[in-house]
């Protein structure tokens, strides 16, 4: 499920919980960017930061004094505040006194950018995972979305919005469930 | 760069709010949490254009009527479900093909539009969906909508006017919004409308500040907690 599109600098696609560290960080960097990539999304707690793939950097500064870069999935997303508070939070309690989170949007984020663990801990929770989007643009209708619940294709859209901005509503026309379905962005 | 900001960070405030007034009225579920979302979204724009002017807080909640730059188009009163509707329509085609130019290129806009051009492609796929819908509906649903795309119509040029500080091509954003505005009214059964697109009496200038009657209430009631318990947090 893992594309190849779009090559960004200072993200890892790699699977879930072993992001190798960009070029160039110290051993103390990448302890931290592990801590802060374990900490589990607010709205979504099966996912952590790492397998959603909204952290970008982190960079100590100085002794005791780390920078993190994190992006939105969308640009509204009231979860933003909560992550940056449990990212400072743990960062703290692993000794650096002065932690900043720093949001930034460019490159923006993609649901590609949700690794291979993430999307199968997604569908274990009872969310269809996101197709991949490929270079055309956000929307792809060409692909069935398969039902987490008893795997059938037979699905459809009861609406494009739904608890949350990142989600879309389905029905299963199998097993009759409703599910919700991760959309692609 | 601030006048142009101002302008894209207004109207994605306002509309924000239009559509929040949806909340608790909407006509089934679903739609009362899109509408939510699609107005979560567009908050999230106006924090961060908002932000690049000066205080996001003190410029919502603190400017008077005047100093508004929001085109007159997005304070609208929501109506009906039809009017929020083409309301909708007429804005999110328009955004998504301006954040689409913005994205393009290496302007000061180039990374929020980059970001959320995503999301209004959703915000525009909802609106013509349900203006196929409404158009091609019942004869009920089908007048609602073909008046609401009537009555907004006069608003619609404003969105074309030229905005210090933004580098767009403003003919390729009108024939592309033309074009595609076109395409789905007529695909809902609807007629274009064919009158004037601005200038009866002050439609379209809401970017000097001259608003419509109805924005100074619902500003009113957008900042009156904030006014009355100045510093309020929770």
């Amino acid at each position: 499920m893992v594309t190849t599109s779009a090559p960004r600098e200072t993200t890892s696609r790699e699977s879930a919980g072993h992001e190798s560290a960009p070029r160039g960080a110290t051993r103390l960097e990448e302890e931290l960017r592990a801590l802060a990539g374990a900490v589990p999304d607010p709205e979504l707690p099966v996912l952590t930061l790492a397998e959603l793939g909204v952290l970008r950097g982190l960079h100590v500064t100085g002794p005791g004094r780390v920078e993190v870069e994190l992006t939105p999935t969308y640009t509204g997303c009231p979860a933003v505040e909560a992550m940056s508070a449990d990212i400072e939070r743990v960062l703290h309690e692993h000794g650096q006194a002065e932690v900043s989170v720093r949001t930034v949007l460019s490159p923006a984020w993609s649901t590609d950018d949700i690794t291979a663990e993430g999307r199968r801990k997604l569908q274990e929770f009872g969310i269809a995972p996101p197709r991949p989007t490929g270079p055309a643009g956000p929307v792809m209708v060409g692909l069935a979305i398969r039902c987490p619940h008893c795997g059938s294709t037979e699905t459809t859209l009861i609406s494009r919005f739904s608890s949350t901005a990142c989600k879309a509503l389905r029905r299963c026309e199998a097993c009759r469930e409703p599910f919700d379905h991760f959309k692609e962005l | 760069m601030a006048t142009a900001a101002l302008a894209l960070g207004d109207d994605a405030l306002v509309l924000s709010h239009r559509l929040g007034e949806w909340a608790g009225h909407a006509p089934v579920l679903e739609e009362e949490v899109a509408l939510a979302n699609i107005a979560l979204d567009l908050l999230g724009q106006a924090r961060s254009l908002l932000s690049l002017v000066g205080d996001e807080d003190e410029l919502a909640y603190l400017r008077e009527e005047r100093s508004f730059r929001n085109a007159q188009l997005v304070e609208q009163p929501n109506g009906d479900f039809a009017r929020t509707i083409a309301r909708q329509l007429y804005f999110s085609v328009h955004q998504h093909l301006l954040y689409g130019q913005l994205a393009a290129g290496d302007g000061p806009f180039a990374p929020l539009a980059g970001k959320a051009v995503k999301e209004v492609a959703y915000h525009r796929d909802h609106a013509e969906h349900w203006t196929l819908r409404l158009g091609d509906g019942t004869e009920e649903s089908h007048a609602r909508m073909q008046r609401a795309l009537d009555d907004l119509w006069r608003y619609t040029g404003e969105l074309f006017e030229p905005v210090e500080g933004l580098s767009v091509d403003r003919t390729a954003l009108r024939e592309g919004w033309l074009a595609a505005v076109t395409e789905v009214v007529e695909r809902a059964t609807l007629k274009l409308p064919d009158g004037p697109q601005t200038g009866a009496w002050t439609a379209g200038a809401g970017r000097q500040g001259i608003h419509t009657e109805p924005f100074g209430r619902m500003l009113a009631e957008m900042q009156h907690l904030h006014r009355s318990h100045p510093g309020a947090s929770w």
